[in-house]
């Protein structure tokens, strides 16, 4: 075991053990190839070592990208499918919603697409509108993909090693803030995966279950953290690592625990994977008396250009202790802490 | 297929020129002006006044020559490159600048200035090319389009189905494809297996053209006659300018990575300002004194900009409300007061005020603290 891995190696590495152990994997998207290794570097290296038919550049064409990638998977073939930004993914909507989602339906059974999607991006980079949306939910919203956002090293590599030998089509979203942020991971060549559909509880806690994804659970740690320490409040941090399936078991027994729930996201909350969360949760859960959920996400408008505006828009560690607040406020049962937040309250 | 020139690689005439003396002065102090800014918006990136900035240099002959061929009421859509050509049409010289400083203020082009905001996701102007030539001669106007972009923008679906349709709807658009051999690593080799973009424009049953895109007036020449034929009903024409980006695709790329830095010198288009200049100095219309007189003009242009920019008012935050919608809809206004709500009580002495400046990653997205509402009972 490593301790100090970068994100982006992890990634890479992940991508080079499995182009090693199977000859059907190959990767193919737009500046991918040596020597440029990817717009973010994360595919650098691979096509000198496994050869340029292996790490394809593509010309500028994610439909092609996206539709070649679902034709060479139903022929056997472990495509690896970069978009350069999750943002250029509307482009290949089709082929993503209607033919890699659904062949496997349409053709009753007969055809797999075993395509994995790679893309990047995210908010935190002043990248503007259109280069810096979260729009896992509307991937979320379809029968037949799956979706996967990795917060740390070590998921992100055994959850792409688990995605290319998934025979469905996964959107491996990889969130560009976490791209140089570390972490421990077992040695080149030590296989493992990460099961899909699985959460981690990366920290355990008591009072509210707060669940999150990408780079959203490190920001949950972050408020985790200055809650103990300024309210005394003990919050269980779920990442929930695939998006879908999400992993309802782990964030239902994490919340008949705290009975408190905080969900959060940096993607638009209209609309979000956290209204279906707070939504299941709220339903499953209606035996109990006392339940406050509470989402946390981005507000209802563009991604700013501007950097001083672009922290107004989309939310982080702040925006997830005032939620905690806020809820167990409202409670006002959880004894001590009730009473905590409650005086807390009574000073502002 | 045939290349265009009208002056060859030392500014000698191969052909008779498109334009009057005159004319030709006034493109070269254009492209004067064009280099100048770039030269001084790479700087500001460098010294960290700017964003991220993508450069146009080498392609200001492209910018400067098929942007002078329009008329006031023509429409221009830019490309992230191009506002360079968009100044050139109209666009203030400090909402171009202003784009790369992340402002709102940014291309909010004057209302007689037909100039679309620039793409960044590449090719969607290509299909709003096409609707808006159709638009425009529904409404009875005379006025033509020019749409640029880049040989990588040639390879998405978008070009082919923005440039059949407006070969079956004869919609009045130059569409000019500026070859400067990459797409940020990838050389035009990889883009298609054609020889060339032009080519391609018998396909779509139009008018195809192949010009030399460091010879400013050549590409006047050839966008003037394809505005003209645009403007009378012969439909659309596709232009492919060969050319060469000289720079990094943006200040955050290194192209000594992928490319050999000898191969500039190899395809000898030259400079497109000293090609003008040799050919205006040949015929003795261009001397030291208006090289001196066009560089001041230009350094003063773009120092006013500058200026302009960094005495702009920090930003407002309701800002990130404005221009979502036309009429707002209910939900949407409560959003905004909310906020603003929010931000004057976390505003208020004690109340601990804004935290952590900046999206930092790995650090507090900051902004103040916002009172989201629960699904709960
Ligand atoms: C739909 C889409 N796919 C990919 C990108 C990423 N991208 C930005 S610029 C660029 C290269 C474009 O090359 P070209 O069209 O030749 O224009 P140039 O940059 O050379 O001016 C790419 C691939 C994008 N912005 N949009
Ligand atoms: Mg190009």
């Amino acid at each position: 075991m490593r301790d100090n891995v970068l994100m982006r190696e992890a990634l890479r590495e992940a991508l080079d053990e499995e182009m090693a152990r199977d000859e059907r994997v190959f990767l193919m998207g737009e500046d991918i190839a040596d020597p440029m290794g990817g717009s973010y570097k994360i595919t650098l290296g691979l096509s000198t070592k496994y050869g340029k038919h292996r790490v394809r550049n593509t010309p500028i064409s994610e439909i092609a990208i996206v539709g070649a990638g679902v034709g060479a998977a139903i022929t056997g073939m472990r495509p690896v499918a970069e978009i350069m930004y999750v943002d250029f993914l509307e482009v290949a909507m089709d082929q993503v919603v209607s033919q890699a989602a659904k062949i496997r339906y349409m053709s009753g059974g007969q055809l797999s697409v075993p395509l994995v999607i790679r893309c990047q991006g995210g908010p935190g980079r002043s990248a503007a509108a259109q280069h810096s949306q979260m729009l896992e939910a509307w991937f979320f919203h379809v029968p037949g993909l799956k979706v996967v956002m990795p917060s740390t090293p070590y998921d992100a590599k055994g959850l792409l090693k688990a995605a290319i030998r998934d025979d469905n089509p996964v959107i491996f979203f990889e969130q560009n803030g976490l791209y140089n942020t570390r972490g421990p991971v077992p040695d080149p060549g030590e296989d493992y995966t990460v099961p899909l559909g699985k959460a981690d509880i990366k920290r355990e806690g008591k009072d509210v279950t707060i669940v999150a994804y990408a780079q959203m659970t490190l920001f949950a740690l972050q408020a985790a953290e200055q809650l103990a320490k300024e309210d005394g409040v003990e919050a269980e941090v779920v990442d929930l690592r695939t998006v879908s399936p999400w992993d309802k078991e782990t964030v239902l027994r994490s919340f008949r625990k705290t009975g408190a729930l905080v969900v959060a996201h940096q993607a638009v909350r209209q609309g979000g994977v956290g209204a279906e969360i707070a939504a299941t949760v709220y339903e499953e859960a209606l035996d109990l008396v006392d339940v406050e959920i509470a989402r946390v996400g981005a507000k209802f408008a563009p991604t700013p250009f501007a950097p001083h505006l672009e922290r107004y828009v989309i939310p982080g560690k702040d925006e997830i202790v005032a939620a905690v607040r806020t809820t167990l406020e409202r409670g006002g049962r959880f004894g001590a802490v009730g009473q905590a937040a409650a005086q807390r309250a009574g000073a502002v | 297929m045939e290349l265009l020139r009208v002056i060859d690689g030392e500014g000698r005439p191969l052909r008779e020129a498109p334009c009057t003396d005159e004319d030709a002065r006034a493109l070269l102090e254009r492209m004067i002006f064009l280099r100048a800014f770039d030269e001084r918006a790479v700087a500001l990136q460098r010294q960290g006044r700017i964003g991220t900035y993508a450069p146009y240099r080498g392609m200001e002959a492209c910018q400067a020559g098929a942007a002078s061929a329009l008329s006031p009421e023509d429409w221009l859509l830019p490309t992230y490159r191009d506002h360079g050509a968009a100044m050139i049409h109209g666009l203030p010289v400090e909402e171009a600048l202003a784009y790369w400083a992340g402002r709102v203020e940014s291309y909010r082009a004057p209302a007689e200035v037909n100039v679309f905001p620039p793409a960044v996701p590449i090719a969607t102007q290509i299909p709003h090319a096409a609707g808006i030539g159709w638009g425009l001669r529904r409404a009875g106007s005379a006025a033509a389009v020019l749409c640029f972009f880049g040989d990588g923008a040639t390879s998405e679906g978008d070009f082919h189905e923005g440039i059949n349709f407006a070969g079956v709807f004869r919609a009045p658009v130059v569409f000019f494809c500026q070859n400067n051999g990459y797409a940020i690593s990838v050389p035009f080799s990889r883009q298609t297996a054609a020889a060339s973009i032009a080519v391609r424009a018998a396909g779509y049953g139009i008018a195809g053209e192949r010009v030399d895109g460091n010879d400013a007036l050549a590409v006047l020449d050839a966008v003037r006659r394809a505005l003209q034929r645009a403007r009378e009903g012969g439909g659309p024409t596709l232009i492919e300018a060969l050319t060469y980006r000289v720079g990094p695709h943006t200040t955050s790329d290194d192209p000594s990575r992928y490319r050999d830095p000898e191969e500039a010198q190899r395809l000898a288009l030259g400079d497109p300002l000293e090609r003008l200049r040799r050919y205006l100095a040949g015929r003795g219309a261009w001397d030291e004194a208006d090289e001196a007189r066009a560089q001041e003009a230009a350094r003063a242009r773009v120092a006013a900009a500058v200026r302009a920019v960094e005495a702009m008012a920090p930003p407002d935050p309701a800002d990130i409300f404005a221009h979502v919608y036309g009429a707002e809809p209910l939900f949407f206004q409560e959003q905004r007061r909310r906020f603003l709500a929010e931000l004057e009580s976390a505003a208020r002495p004690g109340a601990g005020g804004p935290a952590a400046r900046g999206p930092a990653p790995g650090g507090a997205a900051g902004g103040p603290a916002v009172r989201t509402e629960g699904g709960g009972r």
